[in-house]
């Protein structure tokens, strides 16, 4: 048995393939991305100068690279704008993550609990809004949460209230959007970790005296976690960067991080700028994945 | 393992010891217990008492209803019909963690984001004991087991037989009126099943604890239990000793479950004094020993356990319609098979039928062997046959 025989061509290409696509479709882009942020805008055809022309000579290039600059961070740091923005998108961020986790544990865990063959029925289900467009859901939420929406007509109805409640335009709707949307994210990894719990562990607890709260939180919730862990960063990451459920559904005075950029790029033309508030869009979503996976593989070296 | 063990009084302040039985009174009794599945009755009606200190064995086949009459002890399940009487209160409808049982799960269920120590714990964190009094009964708990030193492992850090240990040590913490195991030996190697078979039960007769043991393995039963109960779907077929079980199985179907058994089956032909005598199909007329329980007249098997079996090339004395009249049947081997310590030969009798017999292989060198197609004499003595109803 040797080493190389695993790494035969099929193989190696196979292993490699991977950091291939990283580089090409995520590494370039970025380095064409934190080139920009380092620019400035510029009235022209792009819209940002210096612009590298590797035909001009090596002084050209010298120049060039001399003219880059940090100024689009300072800018970033400086204006409320940015830091209201990163802020708020946090914040919305961690509230949504939160509701999604109340939400979605107690569905998963029923699923779990469910015979096996409604699993499966309870899974499609799950995944069934995933065949219509995701625009036509937010708009069917518009739909249903404006003046003479579903929801104000069923509240007048059952007399709940006495006249229509201001839904659309506000963090309400956008949470609702929201934790519609990423529930299935948070539902499907939670699931998975919980129906492949060994069910005589949870016997085995109350076989030694624990009541069926105790044995949820001493032992169902805590072999759970890396499920949780997994639906928490698969609705958390995205969410920051969310940007067409705040802007069909949230009112227009606080602006996430995402229509921020949206703004600068489209109608200010400021590239450099909407770039700069990308990379550090991505630092700060870097921060809690390094985490994660450093907590992982801390896990990993204590198996061993 | 540890010198000594605190008094049973300890037990009291852990399970509430007010459910032990009065003297002469089973500590476990099995009313009527019944339990369905849909249509599928996989308990039907069992009744069993079960005495103080007892090391008793469930065994059966898988699907039998064994695990599942062992879950509705442990309070897994709960009986459609009948009682289960624990020091003579009913608990059949009580939750697992109201009852003073525990049990050791098959596949050990430990749980694997606590470490040894915790995992031993646990039972006695739920029952609010004080911290003081859990490190002691733990480190008490982990000397009884042998496992000194792994306190902080997790469980994917221990072999199965450390695991296999922990399992027993998390069991026994909470000093249970009644431990139940649930194959407690399956997931072990075979040398390390036999020693460990005689931990528990060295175990078992230390801390004077009533034992509940579900097996399918008729020789783990055997080795430790001093009472076995047979069952067969879904019912008990037979309750006894492990010789008693071997030696005078209540049916056809139990005799050949329980060990290695040649079967004949015939009808009688005479009866003289308390001797029977069975005309056979496949080795003619057999003389048995009369049943304690006398028969009547009817289709029987008669059957001999291979080892009671002897083989010889000529033909001991024997006289027809004496008192001393043994079996004999003459035939050739046809099938030898060597297992170390015995060899089990299968004869083709000349009247037909097949005979295993197994030889203990007393010398080391061959002399006594018998070579394949040898004629042979197959004997055995009315007091070694059985006979069943058919």
């Amino acid at each position: 048995m040797s080493s190389r025989r695993i790494f035969a061509r099929p193989a190696r290409f196979a292993a490699i393939a991977p950091y291939v696509w990283m580089a090409l479709f995520f590494l370039v882009p970025f380095a064409f991305v934190l080139k920009i942020s380092l620019s400035q805008t510029a009235i022209a055809q792009p819209p940002y100068e210096p612009v590298f022309d590797l035909t001009a000579g090596w002084e050209a290039l010298k120049a060039a690279l001399a003219a880059l600059s940090i100024d689009n961070f300072r800018l970033l740091g400086s204006d409320d704008i940015y830091v209201f923005a990163y802020v708020r998108s946090l914040t919305v961020a961690v509230t949504a993550t939160a509701l999604l986790l109340l939400f979605g544990y107690p569905i998963a865990y029923g699923m779990a609990r469910l015979p096996k063959r409604w699993q499966a029925v309870a899974m499609v289900l799950v995944i069934v809004p995933f065949w219509t467009s995701f625009l036509i859901r937010i708009y069917a939420w518009i739909n249903i949460l404006q003046h003479d929406g579903l929801l104000n007509q069923i509240l007048l109805a059952l007399h709940l209230v006495s006249q229509p409640v201001v839904w659309l335009s506000t963090d309400t709707a956008m949470y609702i959007g929201i934790v519609y949307s990423y529930l299935p994210f948070m539902i499907l990894p939670l699931y998975a970790t919980l129906a492949k719990m060994e069910p005589a562990l949870e016997e085995a607890a109350s076989d030694l005296g624990a009541p069926p709260w105790h044995v949820f939180w001493l032992v169902t919730f805590p072999l759970s976690l890396p499920g949780v862990g997994a639906g928490v960063l698969l609705c958390f990451i995205p969410i920051v960067g969310e940007f067409v459920i705040p802007d069909l559904l949230a009112g227009s005075n606080a602006l996430m991080i995402g229509q921020t950029l949206w703004l600068e790029f489209f109608t200010n033309k400021d590239w450099p700028v909407a770039s700069a508030a990308a990379i550090v869009l991505l630092v700060v979503l870097l921060l809690p994945l390094l985490l994660y996976e450093r907590l992982q593989k801390r896990q990993l070296e204590q198996r061993r | 393992m540890a010198e000594e063990l605190p008094g049973r009084d300890v037990q009291a302040d852990v399970t509430g010891g007010d459910a032990l039985p009065a003297a002469g009174q089973p500590l476990l009794r099995i009313e009527g217990v019944a339990k369905r599945f849909g249509t599928f009755r996989a308990v039907d009606g069992v009744s069993l008492d079960i005495k103080s200190g007892e090391f008793f064995a469930l065994l059966g086949p898988s699907g039998c209803g064994k695990t599942t009459l062992l879950r509705m002890l442990a309070g897994f399940e709960a009986p459609d019909e009948g009682h289960i009487l624990l020091g003579g209160k009913d608990i059949a409808q009580a939750l697992p963690h109201e009852r003073p049982i525990n049990m050791m799960f098959q596949n050990y269920a430990l749980f694997p984001h606590l470490s040894v120590r915790d995992n031993i714990a646990f039972g006695l964190k739920r029952a609010g004991m004080a911290r003081a009094e859990i490190a002691t009964r733990v480190a008490e708990m982990v000397a009884l087991v042998k496992l000194e030193g792994l306190e902080k492992r997790k469980p994917d850090q221990l072999s199965g037989g450390q695991r296999q240990r922990v399992a027993l040590a998390r069991a026994l913490a909470r000093r249970p009126q009644l431990l139940l195991l649930d194959e407690p030996l399956a997931a072990l190697d075979k040398k390390l099943r036999e020693s460990t078979q005689g931990e528990l039960m060295e175990l078992q007769r230390r801390l004077g604890m009533t034992f509940i043991i579900v097996t399918h393995d008729q020789e783990e039963a055997m080795t430790m239990a001093s009472r076995i109960g047979v069952m067969k779907a879904g019912k008990l077929a037979q309750v006894a000793s492990p010789r008693e079980l071997y030696e005078a199985p209540r049916s056809r179907w139990i005799a050949e479950f329980v060990g290695d058994i040649n079967l004949f089956d015939g009808e009688t032909k005479l009866r003289d004094g308390h001797r029977l005598v069975i005309g056979t199909r496949d080795a003619g007329a057999l003389v048995v020993a009369e049943p304690r329980e006398p028969l009547g007249t009817g289709k029987f098997a008669v059957a001999i356990r291979p080892e009671k079996v002897k083989l010889s090339r000529r033909a001991p004395v024997s006289e027809a319609g004496r008192e001393t009249a043994i079996n004999l049947l003459d035939g050739v081997i046809a099938d030898i098979c060597y297992l170390g310590g015995t060899t089990t030969y299968k004869v083709k009798l000349d009247s037909g039928g097949m005979l295993q017999a197994s030889v203990v292989n007393s010398a080391r060198l061959d002399v006594d062997a018998y070579s394949l197609n040898q004629h042979v004499v197959a004997w055995f003595t009315p007091d070694d046959c059985v006979v069943l109803p058919s």
